[in-house]
């Protein structure tokens, strides 16, 4: 299937706007029907991330989403702009380190304590997406920040 | 569909009805109405989430934050919700662990009042 790429004004009004093409894509590109709201989420968060790197320091600059259907994959990637990002300098994937991108099962260690701690708003998209995606990858560029998640399709679009 | 928001009095706890979208772009019209709600003196709350069609981290964070809010004047925030596509994100993040979650408002208030 042909990419799918579109670009967008960082605006929070314009993340629905690419949930439902990825969606859409997602699903002519094959993936299972139980699997489209997490891409829709996933896409959601990874995209609300890049709105709010670029409100706070390029809000000229277009967010970037590129959508593939190939070799039985339906990949998504989130490109931003936002050269000097609070994640790792080494993009490394989400972690457990304190400051860093709380893995999914540690963002809320226990009943009270995820008040009294503040959890960022990136950190806990970040594990969203980590928790929803079947792979992810970050690569932090001189540039930006790049998100590119997977899911398994079947290939028919 | 956005966002829409109403809520009413029930036994003294305020429920709010959401239905629509809660993500980057509405959650902060959900947050300032549960900012308006404590300023006013509503400690307790349900958040009734069995019409939204999609959460996200940022919604999550307006509802942490709401949470907070009323602990600090010892009151509760619960929220009623069924849909496991809502759900979900809840277990992904822990959050189930924070939050009381209901099958319907009266069991919410029921147990919030059964607890007093």
């Amino acid at each position: 299937m042909a990419t799918v790429e579109m670009s967008f004004t960082p605006l929070p009004v314009h993340v629905r706007t690419a949930r439902l093409v990825a969606t859409a894509v997602a699903r002519r590109s094959g993936v299972e029907e139980a699997l489209l709201d997490e891409v829709r989420l996933a896409v959601g968060e990874a995209c609300s991330r890049a709105v709010e790197a670029h409100q706070a320091q390029c809000p000229d600059e277009p967010v970037r989403v590129e959508l593939t259907g190939a070799n039985g994959r339906f990949e998504v990637v989130v490109t931003d702009a936002a050269a000097s990002g609070q994640e790792d300098e080494d993009g490394a994937s989400p972690s457990a380190q304190p400051g860093g991108w709380p893995a999914p099962a540690s963002v809320v260690p226990n009943g009270t304590s995820a008040l009294d701690h503040s959890v960022p708003p990136q950190g806990l998209g970040l594990a969203v997406i980590a928790g929803l995606a079947d792979d992810v990858q970050f690569a932090r560029t001189p540039a930006g920040l790049s998100i590119t998640m997977s899911w398994p399709s079947r290939g028919t679009g | 569909m956005d966002l829409k928001l109403d809520h009413h009095t029930r036994d003294g706890i305020e429920v709010v009805d959401v239905e629509g979208e809660i993500d980057v772009y509405t959650a902060p019209r959900l947050r300032e109405l549960l900012i308006e709600l404590v300023n006013n003196g509503h400690y307790q709350l349900v958040v009734n989430m069995e019409k939204v069609e999609f959460l996200d981290s940022t919604g999550l964070g307006v509802l942490v934050g709401g949470l907070k809010r009323v602990r600090a004047h010892d009151g509760s925030l619960d929220l009623v919700c069924t849909q496991e596509r809502i759900l979900k994100i809840f277990r992904i993040t822990g959050l189930t662990k924070v939050f009381g979650i209901h099958d319907t408002v009266d069991e919410a208030i029921m147990a919030r009042k059964s607890e007093k």
